[in-house]
């Protein structure tokens, strides 16, 4: 495939596409598309997610419906193809079902780590002075604290449950992303073309919107990108401690934990929940590389 | 000569350094301490100066993208510091300015065509036409739209994304042009036909520009009239050739000496003056220059010289000619 910036006379389109190039978006787009290692870790995420969406339809059984006579069946036991855990509960199922449980937990720390962090920091970065300094000396509050440690704290604190789980992660991820958003804007700001937006008449709005988000945005959504495997070990962590979901619902992270002592009678299905946390979290990261390497801009 | 195009009387500013929690200040940067000049209807003034010495603070002050701590920028006969939000932007489309960086002066994410229609469309233009009018300006700067007008600044060389500059400054039809070293950035050869582009377009449209460079072969083939600043204050201002034929100041002198030239004869065993200029922070009291003039005297500590007319254009601030 040629390259999208190279002249494409053969096509006969001379007149157009001589010198052409396409916008900056699809030209990431394509740097994608280009990359074995992201396609792949990109499928599997769309099948982890697809399968833990649709969970209610696949599943071949009742995730909670266990059988006291049929616990910690091993692999390839029939109708029960992963096995059964240590409740007689399908794995199978209990694994798509909990998929959805350990995304929703992963993802939306991130989410709204990625918003309430872009704002402040842009807004800190971007005003300066003494509200600047309040707004990161009061993250680096946060910051001060290990990841694990400020979760289990917030989390111990609240209590159980999806919603504290949802916060406390919430609380760990702003104020890194506030960092990072405060960084780039306050670096962006510097740069001559802001002087010259201002020098030719424009007002703080269009400043923002044209020329510092633009610019922001590429490096915190790269940074955000990478927090999101972290994000999904934290919240199967929660859970595994006892702090997260509650049984008897289904959790990457909750299962490990029920499994746990099943490990010297059937090691294979207690260590299934630990590989799709695995999988899933190092398929992020491999595509948040895929995206920075993508979103370089090169000379 | 007529009335001035933009008169700068005593202008000042001072930067904090902080530090600390609590951002206290303990020291301020000198950067540009009383400056006065003004400018005729297409002129083009040079400034000159080492770096550090207060040049792009200067041109910041002059367009008001920095507030000056003191003095007056008087543009069109209006006051900038006093003109309102609305009639500053107003004022804005006749003053640009060229910015000497050519990486950081254009936005990485913007096409070469929306940078420049940029300032149409802040100014109320519809975007079609500010394409259009963006368009016009790029193919006059030398650049086809065509082929140019939608590509991203990084695929473009120096000298390109210094002419996707002046064509930003250009598509608003300004008076006044300050041009910040817009050519120190570029290989000697695109130096050339940047200046050359320069040139054509001043006479053209009949532009009047200060032009800010630490070279003073650019400066004596651009200005008609040079003003030479050494830490944030002016030694001298004259003719170009006024000064480059008798320069009076000393710094003047070491600085026009210092000069490379091909001329045998004129060639110097050593350099005039040796070392860097005092740290702004904290300048030498009195004359600036007096720590590293070969004629300082006890009064050049005391008190800074005011400047002497030693003809009706050529000013020079220092006691030797009082």
């Amino acid at each position: 495939m040629a390259h999208p910036l190279a002249p494409s006379i053969a096509t006969g389109e001379v007149e157009t596409v001589v010198g052409a190039p396409m916008s900056y978006w699809r030209t990431v787009a394509w740097r994608l598309r280009q990359d074995p290692t992201t396609i792949a870790a990109g499928s599997l995420l769309l099948l982890i997610a697809l399968a833990a969406i649709l969970s209610p339809l696949i599943a071949p059984h009742d995730p909670s419906a266990g059988s006291i006579r049929l616990r910690l069946a091993p692999l390839g036991t029939s109708s029960h193809p992963l096995g059964t855990d240590e409740q007689g509960r399908d794995m199978l199922t209990r694994l798509l079902w909990g998929g959805r449980m350990t995304l929703l937990a992963g993802l939306t720390p991130v989410l709204v780590g990625f918003v309430l962090g872009t704002v402040m920091g842009v807004f800190a970065g971007f005003v300066g002075g003494l509200t600047n300094t309040i707004i990161m000396r009061t993250m680096d509050v946060f910051y001060a604290f290990p990841a694990v440690l400020l979760a289990i704290a917030i989390s111990g604190s609240l209590g159980p449950g999806l919603w504290n789980t949802l916060i406390s992660l919430s609380v760990v991820f702003v104020p890194r992303v506030v960092r990072v958003a405060e960084s780039a804007t306050v670096q962006v700001k510097s740069l001559e073309f802001v002087a010259a937006a201002r020098a030719s008449g424009s007002g703080v709005w269009p400043i923002m919107r044209h020329h510092l988000l633009p610019n922001v945005l590429g490096p915190v959504l790269v940074f955000s990108s990478t927090q999101v495997s972290l994000s999904i070990i934290l919240a199967a962590g929660l859970s595994f401690l006892g702090l997260g979901v509650t049984p008897p619902a289904a959790e990457w992270g909750l299962m490990l934990n029920t499994l746990r002592g099943s490990i010297y009678v059937n090691a294979w299905v207690p260590a299934l929940p630990g590989v799709a946390i695995f999988l899933t979290s190092m398929s992020f990261n491999l595509l948040s590389d895929g995206l920075r390497d993508a979103m370089e801009i090169r000379g | 000569m007529s009335a001035p195009l933009l008169e700068v009387r005593g202008l000042r500013k001072h930067f904090p350094i902080r530090s600390g929690l609590l951002l206290r200040t303990h020291a301020w940067v000198r950067a540009v301490d009383d400056v006065s000049f003004s400018v005729a209807p297409e002129e083009t003034l040079g400034v000159v100066g080492e770096s550090g010495c207060g040049k792009s603070t200067l041109a910041r002050l002059i367009l008001r993208l920095l507030e000056p701590d003191a003095g007056d920028v008087t543009f069109l006969g209006e006051d900038l510091r006093s003109a309102g939000r609305a009639r500053l932007k107003r004022l804005r489309r006749d003053m640009q300015l060229v910015f000497q960086d050519p990486h950081a002066s254009l936005n990485p994410r913007m096409t070469i065509e929306d940078a420049v229609a940029f300032s149409l469309v802040v100014h109320g233009t519809g975007r079609r036409e500010a394409r259009a009018q963006a368009w016009r300006v790029l193919e006059r700067v030398g650049l086809d739209p065509r082929l140019y007008g939608r590509r991203y600044p990084h695929e473009l060389s120096g000298g390109q994304r210094q002419r996707v500059n002046i064509a930003r400054a250009l598509v608003l039809d300004p008076k006044l042009l300050v041009l910040d070293e817009p050519v120190s950035g570029l290989d000697k050869s695109v130096q050339a036909q940047v200046l050359n582009l320069l040139q054509d377009l001043k006479a053209e449209r009949a532009l009047t520009c200060v032009f800010i460079s630490h070279d003073l072969n650019v400066i004596e083939y651009v200005s008609g009239r040079v003003l030479v600043m050494y830490l944030g204050q002016v030694v001298e201002t004259g003719t170009v050739d006024a000064l480059a034929e008798s320069p009076k100041h000393p710094y003047t002198q070491a600085l026009f000496a210092s000069a490379p030239t091909m001329d045998p004869s004129r060639r110097l065993e050593r350099p005039p003056i040796t070392g860097d200029p005092p740290n702004p922070v904290n300048p030498p009291s009195g004359c600036r220059f007096r720590t590293r003039c070969a004629h300082a005297m006890p009064r050049c500590a005391e008190a800074v010289p005011p400047p002497i007319m030693l003809a009706p254009d050529h000013a020079v601030a220092c006691y030797l000619y009082q």
